[in-house]
């Protein structure tokens, strides 16, 4: 068990060293999430604070489903992905490690909005140590999510094309962008189906300390749950893919 | 069929179909301890799918296949600890440095810290890639990148080196580079599993060799013993007089030839029935009137066997 983990902790290691000064990783991670962030919460007024938790997630959530996309795409094309299919591990190791490789990005793409909503919008949190095991925990959901999608997209090629069209629905069905008390009531399924939804609904709570949809609690549980579900099917989707 | 206990690769009966198309079809072969195995066929015969099965890069879709007693679908880890593979690209990572690269792999294959760093050197010294070791896999030529690859295989000391098309691609020196390598390697105790295409470095350096086409295999055994076998003075050397004719021209008239090169005055035909081609030879020299000036036959070369042997799967 501590081996594999050690393992998938290596492939992180590569993939960073790899991948992390890519022009998608830096363009679609890095840039994209600040700019955004910023033209929103600059424009948007009085509400800025509802914002910037939302933003903190869309943030992380493009920093770390960016970064697997990256490197997965990459690996299946150029045919190094085979090299860890090759290794005395476990698919589930191997999406774990590429899980962890994204993790890290997001991380990194954070600490620019972080450092806007904070430093320039001084939005503070009222709940920090919340919002770091927030943080934390919506970068695992988000990087899992990633690191599934790019797995469940046959043709490498169209791996940027598939995660924008699952990716800008879903930062408006999020309770992100736009407040779900001003959606249509029956948008609500919509949006309780995606799995950003939670993570933000517990970064706004350390924030505001308030909840729009479900309380931090079960929000958190139901993030790492989907987080967990979704590495485990990314193992399995791995071994299934061989020809 | 060979003793099982030999065997430290026993394959039976392997098969894998895509769709309606049997890519490989009942496969079965031995690979005995310390021996260079070479799986030699033509483009799509299937010697890469066969590896891609034994290395657990490809489901099987019936058959089974061990290494050293391990069954490669069930053991999958056990099977990777012990063998070194090399794929028919050399697909290491392109921003990482030679040592970089090494080092992942020796990470990954569970190679212990303290030893790490020296079998890295070693590699990279016995492979000369050690002037190399500070310089990203992406600035490398084709040959230094092969080497690289099948370094990064051997890091963990495999006791079994699957090697899928290592030379293709490569120019005649980084070729004879590699074979000697390869031998070196060998002599140090590893089994050696390399399917190639080209029939000459199969037959140079292979203790053993399997040949499949269409995916089954053909005919199995050492370079020495296959060429006594199907090779009893087995092309026609034929010249015309006078000597216009087309390479074209003979393959369209005379019947069952494999194939026909015009080597300066005469042609070398490797015939699929000696007697048949002969016949049609006399039959169109007759019809064009013209003299048949030499007729002899020779012993086969390495080429000409392959093709002769692929020929008569046909």
């Amino acid at each position: 068990m501590i081996d594999e983990l050690v393992k998938s902790f290596y492939i992180a290691m590569k993939d960073f060293r790899e991948y992390y000064m890519k022009p998608g990783a830096v363009s679609w991670g890095l840039l994209f999430p600040f700019v955004f962030a910023l033209a929103f919460m600059v424009r948007r007024g009085g509400l800025t604070e509802w914002l910037a938790p939302g933003m903190i997630a869309l943030a992380l959530f493009f920093g770390s489903t960016s970064m697997s996309a990256m490197s997965i795409v990459f690996e299946r094309r150029f045919g190094s992905f085979e090299r860890l299919m090759l290794y005395p591990v476990t698919y589930t190791t191997i999406a774990l490690g590429k899980t962890l490789s994204s993790f890290i990005m997001g991380l990194f793409s954070i600490i620019p909005v972080l450092i806007l909503t904070m430093v320039v919008l001084k939005i503070p949190p009222i709940h920090p140590f919340l919002l770091v095991l927030a943080v934390v925990l919506a970068t695992f959901e988000s990087s899992a999510f990633g690191v599934l999608l790019s797995f469940l997209v046959k043709d490498p090629t169209q791996v940027m094309v598939v995660f924008n069209l699952v990716r800008f629905p879903m930062m408006f069905l999020a309770d992100v962008i736009i407040p779900v008390s001003l959606m249509p009531h029956y948008i609500l399924s919509i949006v309780l189906l995606q799995p950003l939804t939670y993570s933000a609904e517990v970064i706004r709570f350390a924030y505001e300390g308030s909840y729009d949809i479900l309380p931090p609690e079960i929000s958190f549980a139901l993030a790492l749950l989907i987080g967990i579900v979704f590495l485990v099917v990314a193992g399995y989707i791995i071994r299934r893919s061989k020809p | 069929m060979d003793n099982d206990n030999e065997c430290v690769i026993s394959v039976k009966e392997l098969t894998k179909i895509y769709g309606s198309v049997k890519a490989v079809d009942r496969v079965s072969f031995c690979v005995k301890d310390r021996e260079i195995f070479g799986f030699l066929g033509p483009n799509g015969a299937g010697k890469t799918t066969t590896v891609r099965m034994l290395v657990g890069l490809t489901t099987i879709s019936s058959g089974n296949a061990l290494v050293y007693g391990y069954n490669v679908v069930k053991d999958y880890k056990n099977v990777r600890k012990i063998i070194g593979v090399v794929p028919d690209v050399s697909n290491l990572y392109l921003e990482l440095t030679c040592f970089q690269n090494l080092l992942f792999s020796a990470k990954m294959y569970d190679v212990p810290k303290g030893m790490r760093e020296e079998r890295i050197n070693y590699l990279l010294k016995f492979f000369g890639l050690w002037k190399f070791r500070n310089v990203k896999f992406k600035n490398l030529s084709r040959g230094l990148k092969r080497r690289l690859t099948i370094a990064a295989a051997l890091v963990h000391k495999p006791k079994v080196l699957f090697l899928d098309e290592p030379t293709s691609g490569l120019d005649v020196m980084s070729r004879r580079i590699l074979w000697t390598q390869l031998k070196e390697l060998n002599r140090q105790e590893v089994t050696i599993f390399l399917t190639t295409h080209n029939v000459y470095e199969a037959f140079h350096i292979s203790d053993r060799i399997a040949i499949i086409n269409k995916g089954r295999i053909v005919a199995i055994g050492s370079p020495k013993e296959l060429s006594k076998r199907f090779s009893t003075q087995e092309v026609i050397e034929v010249a015309f007089y006078p000597s216009k004719m087309s390479t074209k021209d003979l393959s369209e008239h005379i019947k069952g030839m494999l194939s026909v090169k015009r080597v300066g005055n005469h042609f070398e035909i490797v015939p699929l029935n000696k007697n048949s081609v002969i016949e049609g030879i006399v039959r169109y020299a007759k019809s064009r009137g013209l003299e048949i000036s030499m007729l002899r036959l020779r012993s086969a070369d390495a080429e000409e066997l392959f093709l002769k042997i692929v020929g008569e799967t046909k």
